[in-house]
């Protein structure tokens, strides 16, 4: 059953306040800047025993590479202040499957065209998986991710080296016929540089940041947490990296940017949006709290009468001057 | 209806030197089957923790917990009239239908708690329960009465034989049994896969969310990739790879 009913909703809670949430992402109209992020959400259903995830803006599935993974050894998490490091390295049933099996239940439980994140070891990995997403009706954009910091000879090598983003990018963008968004790691020199190498590749918008190589050591052991030993940080505390990464990236390319890395409240939201994102994703927030995505939707009106924002579309890079 | 609930602590009190029951009241009413668990979050610690449900009536939820780190120590701390934001209703819990007429409950140390309920449940159907509680020494055992008072048979092994049968909970099981449900440290279940019966495992692995988003306790079984917490924490004994 497809309800539409959550989104009516929460739209007329905007509505009688007379305030306008949506913004636009390379043409597709989003009721409000919230996407829930990729590896936080399974394929969206899960979320749907918590709440009606029809009140989303989109949502960013679990990265889906060619073949299917299970993914790297456990101990694959290590809690730290505010934030936690995962080493899940891209398990997910691979495309087909992805395509087949996934798909039709978010369907059921999810009107809107959804995200897909695709991760790959080389340049044809990317490609294969992109164009048969692209084919999917429910899938509206591709969010290509080239900063997995848990996979070795792939994944966040292509993004830390200039001519390999603009290589994949290039690729994607010559089979794809929806809009291609590259996913940006945070663990290089100057992520202005990527993000032009991907602009250059014929990229429609950039996603940033993904997560912060990270370790924790067990005293009691003596080594490692996690069993790949490092791995992404993520969580609030590294939300004013990501802040000063979008902000960068904006004044770098005139493209769309998708702001994540640690948002947990409507005011984070704004913030994002200030410093040059038109749209957000929420990550690790939902680990902790499934119903993070819910209620930061639920506060955006209040938040936005207290800065006195009427419409988020004209707040989008306003901290640049 | 939300499934983070605020839990008022009604007692939380040391059964042993570093294990606790805590009885907490509020809405129980996703907590639905016996082996399932809840994830409990404190103040300035990012995840939640995951904590086995002991037992659980009409809006009081016990679990007990053994103080193993930040996490269970802060619990420790909580007095009577604290509250604490729980994700309840987590995970699949022991299938009841496997039973049969005589099923054997084998618990060890902080493994022993979900089978509370689970026997209370088997009981309430009539059924004849063995529970056997495996502990390192004397001062670690607890429950034993609490079993007890359900009607079940309960053996108790201690690993220096302090109490109750020297050695493994595996060598306190004799007769037949129609099906065992175990709950303990990874090498216990190990050895108790091997009994000649069908059984079921419920498997502990490090979390991150508890509901089956971020992928981080998946393991490789006979019959694919599993969640710990979404498809388990209990398992088919014979699809368990170790």
């Amino acid at each position: 059953m497809v309800s539409k009913k959550s989104c009516e909703m929460t739209k007329s809670a905007f509505k009688a306040s007379n305030l306008s949430p949506q913004v636009s992402l390379s043409g597709i109209t989003l009721d409000n800047p919230i996407i829930p992020a990729s590896g936080t959400f399974g394929f969206g259903y899960e979320f749907a025993d918590f709440y009606d995830i029809n009140i989303l803006g989109s949502i960013a599935l679990k990265g889906t590479t060619k073949e299917g993974r299970y993914g790297n050894p456990l101990p694959r998490i290590a809690e730290c202040t505010a934030g936690l490091i995962n080493s899940v390295g891209l398990q997910n049933p691979g495309v087909e499957k992805v395509i087949s099996e996934e798909l039709p239940k978010l369907k059921k439980c999810f009107c809107k065209p959804a995200i897909a994140n695709i991760s790959g070891f080389c340049v044809d990995d990317y490609v294969y998986a992109a164009e048969r997403l692209d084919k999917e009706e429910q899938i509206g954009l591709l969010e290509i991710n080239i900063s997995c910091p848990n996979v070795h000879g792939g994944g966040m090598s292509f993004g830390t080296d200039p001519k390999c983003a603009y290589a994949v990018t290039k690729a994607v963008k010559d089979v794809a016929k929806k809009p291609v968004y590259i996913k940006l790691t945070p663990n290089v020199t100057s992520i202005a540089d990527i993000a032009k190498a991907c602009a250059d590749g014929g990229a429609d918008g950039i996603s940033l940041i993904n997560t912060l190589l990270g370790m924790r050591i067990d005293l009691k052991s003596k080594r490692p947490v996690i069993a790949n030993k490092a791995g992404g940080f993520s969580g609030r505390a590294i939300m004013p990296v990501a802040v000063r990464m979008v902000y960068e990236v904006y004044e770098a390319v005139k493209l769309p940017i998708i702001g994540m890395g640690g948002i947990a409240s409507a005011e984070d939201v704004i913030e994002f949006m200030l410093a040059g994102a038109t749209a957000v994703e929420v990550g690790a927030q939902n680990l902790v709290d499934p119903y993070a995505c819910k209620d930061i939707i639920e506060a955006l009106p209040a938040a936005m009468q207290k800065y006195g924002i009427k419409d988020l579309r004209d707040i989008i890079g306003g901290a640049h001057v | 209806m939300r499934r983070t609930v605020d839990f008022v602590v009604k007692e939380n009190i040391p059964l042993t030197s570093n294990v606790y029951e805590m009885t907490l009241a509020g809405d129980t009413r996703f907590v639905t089957a016996a082996g399932q668990f809840v994830n409990v979050a404190l103040d300035g610690l990012y995840l939640r923790r995951p904590i086995s449900v002991c037992d659980v009536t009409d809006g009081v939820l016990t679990l007990i917990y053994k103080v193993v780190g930040k996490g269970t120590d802060a619990m420790s701390q909580k007095k009577s009239g604290d509250t604490l934001n729980i994700l309840t209703g987590l995970g699949n819990g022991y299938d009841l239908s496997l039973a049969g007429d005589s099923p054997l409950l084998l618990g060890g140390g902080v493994g022993v708690p979900p089978l509370y309920l689970l026997a209370k449940k088997l009981a309430e159907q009539g059924k004849k329960v063995t529970v056997v509680l495996g502990f390192n020494t004397a001062d670690e055992v607890f429950y034993e009465k609490e079993f007890s008072s359900l009607g079940a048979d309960v053996r108790v092994t201690t690993m220096d034989g302090s109490y109750g049968t020297k050695g493994f909970v595996t060598d306190a099981v004799d007769g037949k049994f129609s099906h065992y449900y175990a709950c303990g440290p990874l090498p216990m279940l190990k050895a108790v896969s091997k009994l000649d019966m069908s059984g079921s495992l419920s498997l502990e692995e490090r979390m991150g969310c508890g509901f089956g988003a971020c992928m981080g306790c998946s393991i490789m079984t006979k019959n694919g990739v599993k969640r710990v917490c979404k498809e388990g924490p209990v398992f088919d004994a014979a699809e368990v790879i170790w």
